[in-house]
């Protein structure tokens, strides 16, 4: 049975990929961004919303809901990222960053989380960093907001325990996408430098590792925050 | 109209858990049932669990998108999960402050 996933931040980047590999797998799968989706296919419905956006989101997920009775998947993948010095970084940046890395989170796992519940079953997948652990200089508000999405995860992994639902974070480094566009090639082989494995992730990495926190199997895995490339806390 | 709709639907959500989780308890409520806090019929997981239910069955039936545990509902002097009853007549506000909206 194809299963319903709901993937966050779609419309680029590694969304749209985990997007097509889903499809691919003949899921079901719903993306959301601000702008149009090009994913033309039968199985994929896209929204146009801010995912901060309180009414919007709920708006969807109930109407997801409506359509396919459950929903069985949900990867947080929106997310933005600024780089600059904490005496550079203006209050307006960090409010963005916040409201789409952080409370974009927050809402979708709430409201998803009520359709899971009904189901006793529900596997969430939100998106960390490595610059979180690393404490990365430069990166200080989206740092912060990767850090609120790790304690949350921790959190509701806990308060959803007893519904069957799993709530793990995975860690990407580096992976060349547009979020990293603008980032100097001598920040990026430093950060890379921090790593057990010295490499750029790739989307491969980044599927696997979401492919073994949504599978039935991972029924005693939550509340699990995991780094690639050998970063600890 | 709307009033008696919405009762029955939190004693419907009601039913199904005390069917689902085998609690005869929650298969005879009324209005004056208390909901939570003391000497509620349920504890918090069954009152999330309650209020999931019945946002589904309010989108399902009325069409309407609504978040019960909203700023309003916690802000309130007396919380409005306390019992059937008052969790109706907040639901009810809420869905009409909806349609002026």
């Amino acid at each position: 049975m194809p299963e319903v996933i709901i993937i966050t931040g779609s419309r680029k980047g590694l969304g749209k990929e985990l997007c097509v590999y889903y499809l691919e797998k003949k899921n079901i799968v719903i993306g959301c961004s601000r702008g149009p989706s090009a994913i033309d296919d039968p199985n994929y419905t896209h929204y146009e919303l801010d995912v901060a956006d309180e009414r919007q989101v709920v708006k969807m997920v109930k109407e997801v809901s409506r359509k396919f009775s459950r929903i069985d998947i949900l990867i947080n993948n929106a997310g933005i990222a600024s780089m600059n010095h904490m005496l550079l970084t203006p209050l307006e940046t960090v409010q963005n960053i916040f409201n789409t890395n952080y409370f974009g989170t927050f809402l979708f796992c709430r409201e998803v989380a009520k359709v899971m519940v009904r189901k006793k079953y529900g596997r969430i997948v939100n998106f960390t960093t490595v610059a979180t652990p690393l404490r990365l200089e430069g990166e200080i508000a989206y740092a912060n907001s990767k850090a609120a999405i790790e304690n949350f995860t921790e959190i509701a992994a806990r308060e959803l325990a007893e519904f069957n639902i799993t709530v793990n974070a995975v860690g990407p480094t580096p992976i060349p996408t547009d979020l990293i566009k603008n980032v100097s090639r001598e920040k990026m082989d430093a950060l890379i430098n921090r790593q057990a494995i010295r490499r750029f992730g790739t989307f491969e990495d980044l599927v696997n590792v979401i492919n073994f926190f949504i599978d039935k199997k991972s029924d005693f895995i939550t509340g699990q925050i995991l780094y690639l490339g050998g970063v600890n806390k | 109209m709307l009033n008696k709709q919405i009762l029955n639907l939190v004693i419907e959500s009601l039913k199904e858990i005390g069917e689902e989780d085998k609690k005869p308890e929650l298969l005879k409520v009324d209005k004056t049932t208390r909901l939570y806090g003391q000497n509620g019929c349920l504890d918090s997981l069954g009152l999330v669990r309650v209020i999931s239910n019945v946002e589904e069955k309010i989108s399902e039936i009325l069409k309407k998108d609504i978040v019960i545990a909203s700023e309003k509902a916690m802000s309130q002097r007396s919380s409005p999960f306390l019992t059937i009853e008052s969790l109706t007549n907040f639901i009810v506000e809420l869905l009409n402050s909806e349609e002026n909206a």
